[in-house]
Formats: C-alpha cells, sequence, structure tokens
C-alpha cells in the first residue's frame, strides 16, 4: 500500500505563508471587503496613533534621507543634479507603505515587479534569500522605461521575510539602438536596449562578478551605470537598516501592522481628499501628440514604421457620491512602431505624480491611492500594449501628453469649489531631449541624455500665472541644472541660454515660459545628436479660455565655419532663437546648412565640432480670456522676455508705449478701444456652433483630413467601440460611413496580430487595471 | 483654515498673498469656501439670478429666477442652455485651421501644424469673451467636458439645500 501525504514548505513570509499565499490573501480580502487587506479597522493606528505617527514619520524621514545621501554617490548629473532618483519601502505583498522625493512614479513601478516576482514563484527558483539584490527594468512588468533601473533588496526578520525596498535611478544610457537614455531610432523593444526581468545580481549583499562584467558592457556609459548602481544599493541598505532599528525600538507586531494599515490609510485619505476638494459628476478631456515618423530625418529599419500617426487619449473622469472614482480611456490609440508606448502600472502609477501636486499633496504616498482608483485602460491601447513587441524607451512623450488633459478636468472642480489656488491648465509637453552619443572631450565612448527639461514652464492657475522655466511633472523637484556641470558631462559649450518667448500660453494669466539652450559641439569625436519633442501638436491645451502653449520646431546647424568666423572676430550665434519668424543666427552662417523647421522628432545625425544644437524647453498653457490680462503684466512680459512684443496687441489687445530705458508701457485709452475692436472681431469672425458643425460633417464625409488625423480615428475606433458611437452619434454619420486603417494607404502592422507577454510559456503577468 | 472673505476675495481677483496662498495650499480644505465664494461672484456680476456652480471667470450655471430653471449662463448675461447640457454647441466658434490664423497667436514655428492640430475658440454671443479653447485635430466632436452632479454636491457634501430647479 502506497502511502502519499502532503508535504508543506512554510513560506519565507512571516508567520509561515509563501510569497503567493500572502498576496492572495491580501488580494481576496481586499476585494471582497473594498478594504485593503480587509483591514475595516486601523487597530494600531487607532489605538496607538502617536506610535503609529512616530513610525511613519521615522521611516518616511528614512528613505528621504536615503536619497539625499545615496545620489552623491552617483556621476550622473541626471541623479545627483536633477534628482531623478526615488527609494521606496514595501510590504511583504509588494505594496508601497511610504516613499521618498523624487521620481515618484516607482511608487508603483517597483512594486509591479515585486508581484511578478512573487506571481512566477521566484520564491523557489532563484530563492528570495536574506541579502539577496534584485535587478529590474522590464518595461513589459510594468517598468516606464528601460532607463529607469531598479533594485530590490528584500527585508528579512530573524529569518522571515517582512519586506521589501526598491531604488530606481534614471540611467544615462541603456546600450539601446541609439545612444542616450531615451532615444527613437528604434521601433522594437529588442533596440530598446539591456532588458533586465528581476533577475538576482547579488548575494550576501555583493554583487556577482558575472552581473558586474555583462552590465557594464551592455551600455555605452559605463562609468555613469557602476555608479548609479551603487547609489541604488546604498540607498536600498541604508533604508533595510533604519527598518532593522525601527523593529529593534518598536516590535515587529507594530511594525508590522503599519505596514498594511498605512496602505489602507492612504486609500482612505484619497477618498477623503475627493470628497474635500472636488464635485461629484463626469469630467471629459482628451490628449495628442505627434508621431511624424514619415520623414527623412527619422531613420528606422523597418518600413511599416515610417508613417505618421497621432497619439490619442481621450479621458472621462467619474467622481461619484461616496468620493470613489473612476478613470476610464476608452477610446485611446493602439500602441505603435515607436518608443512611446506604456505598461498599464507606468500610466496609473504615474498618475500619482500629478496627484501628489494638487489632490494629495500629503507625505503618504503610497499604493494606498491606486487602491481607492478604478482605472480602465482598454488591451491593445499605447497604454495597455497587448504585443510583446513594443517598445518603451520615452513613454513619457505619451503619459505627460495624456495626463496634461487631467490637470484641466480636475481644475474643474478645484475651480468650481473656489479653491483656485489648486487649478492648473496643465504641465508642459517635457521637451526637448537632447541625446546622442560618440566619443566625448575625455576621448571616452559616451552618451549624452540632457536633462534641462527637468525645468519647463507650468501651467497658469485660476489667480496666476505659470511659474516659468520651473518644473517637469515627472519629478516635482525639478531643476535645469547647472551649465558648468552639464559642460562637463556633455562634448557642447553653451553659446547661450535665455528664456523661450512666446512659449507659455496666452490667458488671463500666462502658462510659464521654457527657456533654451545653444549647445556648440565642441571636442567631440564621431559624434551625433538627435531631437525629441512635440513639434506639429501642441499637447498642452489651456483652460476656460485660455490657449495652449506654443509647440516645438528644431534648429541645428551644420558646416557652420564657427572657427573661422571667430578667428576672424565676426559675430557668432548667441543667446537665444528670440523669434524663429525673423532668425538672426541663419544670417551669421551664410555658408551653414541648417535645418530649421517643425520636425521636432529625429534620429541619430552626424554632428561635428562647431556644429550647433538648440535645445528648446516647451512652455505651460494659459488660463482665462488673454483680454482680462492685467494690461501693465503684458508689458512687463515683453520687458522680461517672456513674451515677443508684436504678440502684445494681437493675442492681448495691449497697445504698447515706450517708457524709456528700452521699457515698454501701457496705452491704457488706447488699449481699452483695442480690446473693444478685438471683442467685435471675434463675433464678426465667429459663426454659432451648429452652423460650423454642418461644414466640418462635410469634411468628415468626404474624408477631408490628413492621413494621420483619419489613422488616428481609425484606431481608436477599432479599440474603442463606443467612442465610435459615441463620434458617430455627434457628427450624426450614415451607417454606410466606414473608416477603416486597412482602408487608407498607409501600413498598419500591428492592426490585426499580436502577442501578448502572458501568452510566453511559463509567464503568469500581473494585471491592475479593468481591460 | 478659514479665510476671511476679503482674503478669498483677492484669491479671486488675483491678488492673493503669499503667506495666506502658502497656508491655502499646505493646509487641509475649508469646506465653506464655496458659499464665501458665490457671495464674491454673485456682487461681481451685473443681474441677481443665484450662482448655483461656477464654470469658468465668465462661466456660470444659475438659478434664473423668471422660471427657475437651471441654465448655463455668461458673464455678459448670454443664457446658452440647460445646466446639463453643452453649453459650447449653442456658443459662437471660430476655428484656426490655418498657418496664418494660428501664427496671429504664436510665433512662426512654434505653432501647431493645422493639418494637425487646430485651435477652436467659443465666445459669448453678447460680449465676445473667449469663454473656452479647446485644440484638437480636425473632425473632433465638441467636448461636453463637465457634467455635475450638483444636488449630490450641495446636499451629501456640503449640507447645503439644493436650490429649487423647476
Amino acid at each position: 500500500m502506497n502511502m502519499q501525504s502532503e508535504v508543506r514548505t512554510r513560506g519565507i513570509v512571516r508567520g509561515g505563508e509563501t510569497l503567493k499565499e500572502h498576496r492572495d490573501r491580501l488580494m481576496e480580502a481586499t476585494k471582497r471587503t473594498k478594504h485593503y487587506a480587509g483591514l475595516r479597522t486601523m487597530e494600531l493606528r487607532d489605538s496607538d496613533p502617536i506610535k503609529y505617527n512616530k513610525l511613519f514619520s521615522r521611516l518616511r524621514a528614512g528613505v528621504v534621507d536615503a536619497r539625499e545621501t545615496a545620489k552623491k554617490i552617483a556621476a550622473s548629473p541626471i541623479v545627483e543634479q536633477e534628482g531623478e532618483l526615488c527609494f521606496t519601502l514595501y510590504n511583504a505583498a509588494g505594496d508601497s507603505i511610504l516613499t521618498s522625493t523624487g521620481i515618484i512614479i516607482h511608487v508603483g513601478t517597483m512594486g509591479a515587479a515585486i508581484k511578478y516576482m512573487i506571481e512566477n514563484d521566484w520564491e523557489s527558483n532563484p530563492g528570495i534569500n536574506d541579502k539577496d539584490i534584485f535587478c529590474n527594468n522590464d518595461s513589459l512588468i510594468g517598468n516606464v522605461h528601460p532607463c529607469d533601473i531598479h533594485t530590490i533588496v528584500p527585508i528579512y526578520h530573524e529569518g522571515e521575510l517582512i519586506g521589501w525596498v526598491g531604488g530606481v535611478t534614471h540611467v544615462i544610457d541603456t546600450g539601446s539602438v541609439g545612444p542616450g537614455s531615451m532615444s527613437t531610432g528604434q521601433v522594437q523593444r529588442f533596440g530598446d536596449g539591456y532588458s533586465i526581468t528581476c533577475r538576482k545580481i547579488g548575494e550576501n549583499d555583493e554583487l556577482k562578478r558575472d552581473w558586474l562584467h555583462e552590465s557594464q558592457r551592455m551600455v555605452r556609459t559605463t562609468r555613469y551605470w557602476m555608479l548609479d548602481e551603487r547609489t541604488r544599493v546604498a540607498g536600498c541598505h541604508m533604508i533595510r537598516k533604519l527598518v532593522e532599528e525601527v523593529i529593534a525600538d518598536e516590535g515587529i507586531e507594530a511594525y508590522w501592522k503599519f505596514a498594511y494599515e498605512a496602505v489602507e490609510h492612504g486609500r482612505v485619505g484619497l477618498q477623503a481628499r475627493i470628497r474635500a476638494m472636488t464635485i461629484p459628476g463626469k469630467y471629459r478631456q482628451v490628449g495628442f501628440v505627434d508621431v511624424p515618423y514619415a520623414h527623412e530625418d527619422v531613420r528606422v529599419p523597418s518600413d511599416f514604421a515610417k508613417v505618421d500617426t497621432i497619439m490619442h487619449t481621450p479621458s472621462e473622469i467619474t467622481i461619484r457620491g461616496d468620493a470613489t472614482w473612476r478613470l476610464d480611456f476608452e477610446g485611446s490609440s493602439r500602441w505603435g512602431w515607436h518608443t512611446y508606448n506604456a505598461h498599464q502600472v507606468s500610466f496609473t502609477s504615474g498618475i500619482w505624480v500629478m496627484m501628489t501636486q494638487s489632490l494629495i499633496p500629503t507625505e503618504m504616498i503610497n499604493d494606498g491611492a491606486a487602491y481607492g482608483t478604478e482605472f480602465r485602460l482598454p488591451k491593445g491601447t499605447w497604454m495597455n500594449p497587448d504585443d510583446r513587441r513594443v517598445a518603451f524607451s520615452y513613454s513619457w512623450h505619451f503619459l505627460v501628453s495624456s495626463w496634461t488633459a487631467l490637470w484641466r478636468g480636475l481644475s474643474r472642480s478645484y475651480f468650481g469649489r473656489g479653491y483656485l489656488e489648486e487649478v492648473n491648465a496643465g504641465n508642459a509637453n517635457t521637451s526637448n531631449w537632447l541625446q546622442g552619443g560618440g566619443f566625448n572631450q575625455y576621448d571616452e565612448i559616451h552618451a549624452v541624455n540632457s536633462f534641462e527639461c527637468a525645468a519647463n514652464g507650468v501651467g497658469a492657475t485660476a489667480h496666476m500665472d505659470g511659474i516659468s522655466h520651473a518644473a517637469a511633472v515627472w519629478n516635482p523637484e525639478g531643476d535645469m541644472g547647472d551649465m558648468e556641470i552639464w559642460e562637463l558631462a556633455e562634448p557642447l559649450v553653451y553659446l547661450g541660454r535665455q528664456i523661450k518667448a512666446s512659449s507659455g500660453g496666452a490667458g488671463k494669466y500666462r502658462g510659464g515660459c521654457g527657456f533654451e539652450s545653444l549647445r556648440m559641439v565642441w571636442n567631440a569625436k564621431d559624434w551625433t545628436m538627435f531631437f525629441m519633442g512635440n513639434g506639429h501638436i501642441s499637447s498642452d491645451w489651456g483652460l476656460m479660455g485660455g490657449y495652449p502653449a506654443a509647440s516645438g520646431y528644431r534648429f541645428e546647424a551644420h558646416d557652420t565655419r564657427l572657427k573661422e568666423i571667430i578667428a576672424e572676430g565676426g559675430a557668432i550665434p548667441h543667446g537665444g532663437d528670440t523669434d524663429p519668424e525673423h532668425p538672426v543666427w541663419d544670417g551669421q552662417l551664410p555658408d551653414a546648412r541648417i535645418k530649421r523647421d517643425k520636425q521636432a522628432i529625429t534620429t541619430e545625425a552626424m554632428f561635428k565640432d562647431y556644429d550647433l544644437y538648440l535645445n528648446y524647453m516647451r512652455g505651460g498653457p494659459g488660463f482665462g480670456d488673454p483680454l482680462d490680462r492685467e494690461p501693465q503684466a503684458v508689458a512687463d512680459d515683453v520687458n522680461g522676455g517672456y513674451l515677443l512684443e508684436r504678440f502684445a496687441e494681437s493675442v492681448y489687445g495691449v497697445i504698447l508705449t515706450n517708457a524709456g530705458d528700452g521699457m515698454k508701457g501701457v496705452d491704457t485709452a488706447a488699449t481699452e478701444a483695442k480690446r473693444k475692436a478685438i471683442r467685435k472681431a471675434r463675433l464678426d469672425d465667429s459663426v454659432p456652433t451648429q452652423d460650423w458643425m454642418k461644414g466640418e460633417r462635410e469634411k468628415i464625409l468626404a474624408k477631408d483630413a490628413g492621413l494621420q488625423v483619419q489613422q488616428m480615428f481609425a484606431a481608436s475606433f477599432k479599440l474603442g467601440p463606443k467612442f465610435e458611437r459615441d463620434f458617430r452619434a455627434f457628427w450624426s454619420l450614415p451607417d454606410d460611413w466606414k473608416l477603416m486603417e486597412a482602408d487608407l494607404p498607409i501600413p498598419s502592422y500591428g492592426r490585426e496580430y499580436s502577442m501578448d507577454i502572458s501568452e510566453l510559456p511559463d509567464v503568469k503577468t500581473v494585471q491592475f487595471v479593468e481591460e | 483654515m478659514a479665510y476671511t472673505k476679503a482674503k478669498i476675495k483677492d484669491l479671486v481677483d488675483g491678488k492673493i498673498d503669499r503667506d495666506t496662498l502658502h497656508t491655502m495650499l499646505s493646509t487641509p480644505k475649508d469646506k465653506e469656501r464655496f458659499q464665501i465664494y458665490l457671495e464674491i461672484l454673485q456682487e461681481q456680476v451685473d443681474w441677481d439670478d443665484p450662482i448655483i456652480l461656477p464654470l469658468g471667470p465668465k462661466l456660470f450655471i444659475v438659478q434664473r429666477l423668471s422660471d427657475r430653471k437651471w441654465v448655463i449662463r455668461s458673464k455678459a448675461g448670454y443664457d446658452f442652455c440647460d445646466w446639463d447640457q453643452n453649453w459650447k454647441l449653442h456658443a459662437r466658434i471660430r476655428v484656426r485651421n490655418t498657418a496664418a490664423q494660428m501664427e496671429e497667436l504664436y510665433p512662426r514655428l512654434m505653432a501647431p501644424s493645422p493639418d494637425w492640430q487646430v485651435i477652436r475658440e467659443y465666445f459669448c454671443p453678447l460680449s465676445g469673451d473667449l469663454l473656452d479653447v479647446e485644440a484638437p485635430t480636425p473632425w473632433y466632436p465638441v467636448i461636453h467636458d463637465f457634467e455635475p452632479d450638483i444636488e449630490t454636491f450641495y446636499k451629501d457634501w456640503l449640507g447645503l439645500a439644493v436650490p429649487e430647479r423647476a
């Protein structure tokens, strides 16, 4: 007789559960009770609030301290100057308890990696032991883009796992097809560079030699890569030590309770803020950005990617009477053959970066907010791709262009309630990204990725202008960096850095302006550079009568003869490209080959010493009717270089006078008359909306629009049946009017055939949103 | 934290001092702000019909005293439609869809390309005030951007009586 008995292995989680059992139990309780982990009451917080808050304050201060200390290890200005790093503490199930300052989009992304390890039984193979070190940057399981490298360390107490700590830095290069961390040349993941899926790279607190040897040769900027890794490991170990000390002082029971109650606290906190700041109802908005790939300066390997397309993200926010909310992105466009796709986690997790700047400006940023939010991201869209070939290296191009619309939606709430201080017309399209590589001034293989655009213009509020050259939505602590540091990191001399006039959207309160830097290639060899930003489309609409921010363009000059011009003592370009409609530099470079156009995305172009590159950082959108702007504020804008003079009259209706010393003042009477005339002209030039709709409908019936517009609608119709129904109803289109991608004279690879990563053998993906 | 009516008026008028602004941003919200805000706005319009909810600096949902209907009204006094309809469909529109029209707003090269994106300006038919700007692709439906649940907001969230609606 055979005797069989079930042998149950003790799991590694405190109390003996396996990681999978632990997470399953928590998720089941969350679903059943609508409270995180079934915590209908928060025992520690309610019975001993002082201890609870002490735990929170000490841990939060500790993770911030770890970030501030560890970043000094890095040599990369992206980390050391711009602060592009973040540390987060997780409970055993991979849900974040609290996070540091910095690029807090990763509050969810590193948790997604931990959950991937849990769901795919890393516990049994490769094993998760005390003092292990894991590395991840896989965008198919939740990372934003491959240049965000995660270091993840389990935290043990008396032989049992009690949590995790994760650290992330944005590295300067990932060894992708083109140099720079967010390159444009590849159209599939296989060109995105080094991709690491939750790999165990260290044991006993020591990095493995095979990892060190392999990883350093997979990227161009080896020294930065290695010091970034030491930054992350040091920060993680600081936080692990902090947790050990906290447990020694407060006891494991208190810490264990805190690690779960904090998440429920975050969920409840979000709901309380929604009720305190918003208005129940439905909010609709939309975001767009251009992908202009049918251009000779976009050199990609695949013909099917050489098409102009438009990213489309309509969104509907529903705030219910019980202060819960749902964000639905029905109608969004399909993923594409470019590097701007995003995983569902980076889309949802990133939203918290902006919410912390208005809706939940607290220190308690954790996964509670995610559990308190219903997201619907249709499968197959760019923010939830259904194909494992998609590239991600600059997912932010689409992310920021989509989220800017959410500011507008929420701002309608804040405005309605009178919380004008919270209104924000939107963020800037965070570009241009100056990138490239070759041999640098130190004769080393190098890649550059200027983070000057961590200081774009900010959208206007309902009571003041947006701040100029100040911030980027993805890092609330934005900083343009010191020119001297960038010149050390890049073989590019500054010939100028100034405010970009007229880049902020007009309005009663104008958007903050961006700025521009003119860089001259110097002491580089075999050098390339490229552009990355919006061009044909301004992603950032204004609000309540404010205008969108200006859109982008490129300026590059080759064969400039600047060496000779300098030797001859001639005039050289410097400062900014103040008025691109009346360029000055071009005349100073009579023999140069100049590219000055709307092609704001390019791939690697060859540059040599004395060539020029303009890095133009975008502005933010405006708020309210520009005719309601204080006239003197318009004169001040002209005097300060924020507005080109001719727009004072055409946009703001302000007639300027000479106020002496080259400054402008206001002719009040003439301004009043001009504004009256503009209001009259508006009425004369406009038509009733319903009359205009008749003409626009005729254009739709005749398919009278650019191919990129038709492709966008066709792709959205296929993935968003409700979007198509609403479109057809709005325009009263006949049943026989069809718009199919297959009928358009451009390729649409990926339209019918796709294969998700979940179809690979032995892979269990984690679904975080409704699809 | 509560604020005086004078301070909230400063905010509405764009003249708030930085210390108070910082307090407003960094401390829990003052629930009573809404009513004080409505009072201030009501004093700034030339009509007596009560404002129920502001939709923009010059756009409101109001209770029309003559028939107790809730309507969307501009500051200049134009009634667009019922409160739950898309007011933009009843406004005047100007569409900028040429480079020349775009370059009245932006320097050349910094303007959107009209075959990718147009600018739609919605005006008050009485005053010519610019009440909203949309910047979508050609063909895009006029967006119904906000459908507030006023009853729940007043009754359940603020504990206020819901204004009568015909």
